[in-house]
């Protein structure tokens, strides 16, 4: 199991949520979500998160998911996070609006290498809502640009309704200083952009592969495939960090519902370096 | 002025391609430009060529009635255009249009099939050429049909 450079920060009581109260919440996508946050506390731990770990959030009467932060982890003192409706406690998250209050457990997991990744070449590879865990770590790259090489961001969506944080991208775009290549799985004839599986960007993405790291988040069949082609492309298992969804449930490696062979996804993951967790990924028993 | 046998040379597609397999492909290929718009081919023709894509982007497509044209995938300079003229019936599966300025080396399929008839190697040359775009082609859509960005994903 490789170092994990952002350890949670200790929590007092980590299976007590604490009361966060919504802000503010806009729409990033059919049945998506991206909520404002405001903890009670404004020392609350939450606040101190590292790119790619995640929260608990509850939905009073309804349940309780893990949810990966999608914000910057600069901007102190909000939480952001973005949620599809799709299940029972989704749903219910997702019909809160300004001023209500829902519980929150939280940061969790482990966090996407930033520290490891400077001075190396950083190819992002996410797929559908896969880009939410991963825009923190977006964040950090561009805000502090000049200590990593080529930046690529490689995105693979349903369709064009379906980008995720599109002004974002476009306005990542309008950079100089970071190639974004984004497609769809199918679109009309007004898309001027590509078409097909994420995976097809790598062979064309612009890095050096013995200098890069690559951050891959989305369903697991499409990271199975994104390793492969990343693999192809020239990057070792080493250097490939995926973050894992499983059936996350305390969050804190008590419960082993999230258990996938000698790891639990929540106390060790969400963000796993490849080469841990290689020969598992195709086990259906996993 | 460049060649035919030089252009095929240097497209990723021929990579490393037999100096004399490479001049029997150029004898069966013609410089063919697309503008915007224009389409290369459409569902149910004679799949009697392929194109190798030197510049530009191609969008291959489907017509669904109640919901339009369909865009399943899109193709650019470097990739190729076209499998069916590979096996009978050798008709064309789906539309190709240019979605830009398309430079495009045309190959007679005609002529190409004869010549792999004759000549075994350059056939199995070709084959070992064109699998790698069928699985790429199968391992797409197959991820495209699991619908992995959906709500059940």
């Amino acid at each position: 199991m490789p170092e994990q450079l952002f350890a949670a920060p200790a929590l007092a009581d980590p299976m007590t949520p604490r009361v966060a109260l919504v802000r503010r919440r806009w729409r990033d996508g059919p049945d998506v979500w991206t909520f404002e946050l405001e903890m009670a506390d404004s020392d609350d731990p939450a606040y101190n998160f590292a790119p790619g770990q995640f929260n608990m959030l509850t939905a009073f009467g309804v349940g309780e998911i893990p949810v990966s932060v999608s914000g910057d982890a600069a901007y102190h003192g909000r939480l952001i996070h973005t949620i599809r409706a799709v299940g029972p406690v989704s749903i219910a998250l997702t019909r809160l609006g300004s001023g209500d209050r829902l519980g929150l457990r939280g940061p969790f997991g482990t966090a996407w290498p930033m520290r490891e990744a400077e001075g190396h070449d950083v190819v992002v590879v996410a797929g559908g809502l896969g880009l939410a865990p991963l825009r923190p770590a977006l964040y950090r790259l561009l805000a502090a640009r000049e200590r990593f090489g080529q930046v690529v961001l490689l995105y693979g969506a349903r369709g064009p309704a379906d980008i995720l944080f599109r002004k974002e991208i476009e306005s990542w775009r309008r950079r100089l200083d970071i190639d974004i290549e984004v497609t769809v799985d199918h679109a009309a004839q007004d898309w001027r952009g590509h078409v097909g599986v994420v995976t097809r960007l790598i062979p064309r993405a612009s890095f050096d592969p013995l200098h890069a790291i690559a951050l891959v988040c989305g369903p697991e069949v499409m990271m199975r495939f994104a390793i492969a082609a990343l693999n192809d492309a020239g990057i070792s298992d080493a250097a490939i960090w995926l973050s894992m969804e499983r059936n996350m449930k305390c969050a804190v490696g008590f419960c082993g519902h999230c258990q996938f062979g000698p790891v639990f996804v929540c106390r060790d993951g969400a963000v796993f370096r490849h080469d841990a967790l290689r020969d598992k990924l195709a086990l259906k028993e996993l | 002025m460049e060649g035919l046998d030089d252009i095929i040379g240097k497209h990723p597609f021929f990579a490393d391609m037999r100096d004399d397999f490479r001049r029997l492909v150029a004898g069966c290929s013609r410089n063919t430009v697309f503008e915007a718009g224009q389409y290369l081919f459409h569902e149910s023709e004679p799949a009697d060529r392929f194109y190798v894509l030197r510049h530009g982007r191609v969008a291959l497509e489907l017509s669904a009635p109640g919901r339009g044209t369909l865009t399943f995938q899109t193709a650019l300079e470097g990739e190729i255009v076209g499998v069916s003229w590979l096996i009978p019936p050798y008709r064309w599966t789906y539309d190709a249009r240019a979605t830009e300025l398309v430079r495009a080396v045309s190959i007679d399929a005609a002529c190409l099939r004869g010549k792999c008839e004759a000549d075994h190697d350059l056939g199995y040359d070709m084959m070992k050429r064109f699998m790698p775009v069928l699985i790429q082609r199968l391992q797409s859509a197959q991820m495209q049909v699991l619908d992995l960005y959906g709500a059940h994903a």
